[in-house]
């Protein structure tokens, strides 16, 4: 009995935090789309409820209600774990995301490793989609995703490292409560613009949108899928993008805490300064995407090796010798 | 303790399993799939004992990059149909024998080895006081790493280094015919030496020089 009230309490709080999660997924999406619409001065999705809230509910019905077609000589199994895989890693990573002090579902000591290794999972979904799909266009925007996210990730490694020089440790909860005095986009607002650009290239947003770039792909590794499959992929991407947002608000922009430590801002929740923060990130992101044009593929991997990796060890460098000659090291 | 030894056995026996099938599966694809689970699986037992830093840090090694590239190598070469027929042949069997002395030799190898170990006698109390002092897996990992070991972690940080740099110079070769373009040129252009305004003479022409 005791083991299934643990159960059950678990259960409770998971579906609390993934709830939530999901419908901001799909009000993420509208919102996207808005921005997009808006800065190329056009109305964008405004029918369906008010300013067109609902539009994404009626596009999941759309999406449900579509035959799911999978290609006779494709890998069936791969072909279906793949949006499975993109979906669950996209969700299991908020599992350590801090919404305040106290409400975090795993308060683990190696939290910002987990985010790190979870978002690093993330290419076999695109890797898995695109291969499971025995065409070529999908396998093209497979192996595309898989050389693009590799690389991102070892600049977003570096700038992380920036970070817990300055915090000392690796939990999630401490790094927020290390930026009290100053969110660490003012002393480290470089690294904050690469994380920024490489996030980008993480989640295969545009300009490095390559992957699934439509006019030379198709639309990438999602050519061959349909219905609920193809929702399940577009649901873990903006998911992650959401968490992405999550980790440099954490990072960079001191998560929960407010951006002044006096009496009428004290009174909002934790959890509402955080997701003011996400929800300003994505903006940057969904701004991005309608005013910049897609990079070329050789200059992704140029700007990824040669510009950001460099730059930001030497940054890194920098941030040590900075901390260990004035003694600022975060030492216990 | 119930729950512990629940998901220490799921876990073990993915792990088992899965190993084993990186060799039996006839697609080379599958097999890299069920070295990924491998790692996965692996990197949980890890966590589960308390060594949540390694666990960690193998996802990201070993699943988040050296598989992928592992794949990425995998999926271009096009083995699949090549270990099928490895696997069909009529003369595979000639393999099996070599193989088995081999194994056979490994595992003996392994048994000495293992055989010859001697554990601390205050290894256990060690481990289990591991769990219940404040300092984090991580700290404790650097402060050993940088202050007793610090030659051998250089060391090692050396060897990797030689290894990469040697990979670069093995594959790297020069190739001719390839048009470069330079950023810096490109950016650095200016109107006065890209564009020319000629003043155009009826059934002259233009001449345009390259």
């Amino acid at each position: 009995m005791e083991y299934l009230n643990i159960v059950f309490d678990e259960v409770y709080k998971i579906l609390f935090l993934l709830v939530p999660v999901l419908v901001s997924v799909a009000m993420i999406v509208w919102l996207d789309r808005r921005i997009w619409a808006f800065v190329q001065k056009r109305q964008g999705p405004n029918v369906v409820g008010p300013f067109g809230l609902l539009q994404s509910l009626a596009d999941a019905l759309k999406y449900i209600f579509k035959e799911m077609i999978i290609p006779s000589s494709s890998n069936k199994v791969i072909f279906i774990l793949a949006p499975i895989v993109t979906m669950t890693l996209a969700l299991i990573a908020w599992a350590v995301i801090p919404f305040s002090a106290t409400q975090v579902l795993a308060d683990i000591n190696v939290g910002i490793l987990y985010l790190f290794a979870v978002s690093s999972l993330g290419v076999y979904g695109i890797i898995m989609g695109g291969w499971a799909s025995n065409s070529k266009y999908p396998f093209l925007g497979a192996i595309r995703s898989a050389a693009q996210m590799v690389s991102y990730e070892v600049s977003i490694g570096v700038i992380i490292i920036n970070v817990l020089l300055c915090v000392g440790s690796l939990n999630l909860n401490d790094i927020v409560i290390a930026q009290q005095n100053v969110w660490f986009v003012i002393p480290l607002f470089p690294m904050f613009v690469i994380f920024f650009i490489s996030a980008l290239a993480e989640t295969n947003r545009p300009p490095f949108d390559l992957p699934e770039a439509e006019a030379e792909l198709v639309a990438g590794y999602q050519t061959e899928y349909s219905g609920m499959m193809y929702a399940m992929f577009w649901l873990g991407e903006y998911a992650n993008i959401l968490l992405m947002c999550a980790m440099g608000a954490i990072l960079f922009l001191g998560g929960w805490l407010s951006p002044i430590e006096l009496y009428p801002f004290t009174l909002v929740p934790g959890a509402i300064w955080l997701i003011l923060k996400i929800l300003l990130l994505f903006f940057l992101f969904a701004l991005v995407k309608a005013i910049v044009p897609r990079y070329r593929y050789d200059q992704l991997m140029r700007l990824g090796w040669k510009v950001f990796l460099p730059f930001s060890l030497i940054w890194v460098v920098l941030t040590a010798s900075y901390l260990f000659y004035f003694n600022l090291l975060p030492v216990s | 303790m119930i729950a512990h030894a629940i998901f220490f056995y799921t876990f073990s026996i993915i792990a088992v399993v899965s190993a084993i099938m990186v060799t039996a599966s006839k697609n080379t694809v599958h097999s890299v799939f069920f070295l990924i689970l491998d790692f996965i699986s692996i990197s949980c037992l890890f966590i589960m004992i308390g060594a949540e830093f390694l666990g960690m840090i193998m996802l990201i090694v070993y699943v988040g990059a050296v598989a992928v590239l592992f794949l990425f190598v995998v999926m271009m070469l096009n083995v699949a149909q090549q270990k099928n027929q490895w696997f069909a042949a009529k003369d595979s069997s000639k393999h099996i024998p070599i193989g088995l002395i081999i194994s056979t030799l490994i595992f003996v190898e392994i048994i000495i080895v293992i055989g010859g170990w001697k554990y601390k006698p205050d290894l256990f109390d060690v481990n289990s006081s591991l769990s219940q002092t404040s300092v984090s897996n991580t700290h404790s990992l650097g402060q050993i790493l940088y202050t007793d070991y610090i030659h051998v972690f250089q060391i090692s940080g050396m060897i990797l280094l030689v290894a990469m740099i040697g990979a670069i110079v093995l594959t790297f070769r020069q190739r001719s015919g390839v048009k470069r373009q330079s950023y810096i040129k490109q950016i650095s252009r200016e109107r006065a030496e890209g564009v020319e305004v000629l003043e155009v003479q009826s059934n002259k022409g233009v001449k345009i020089d390259d």
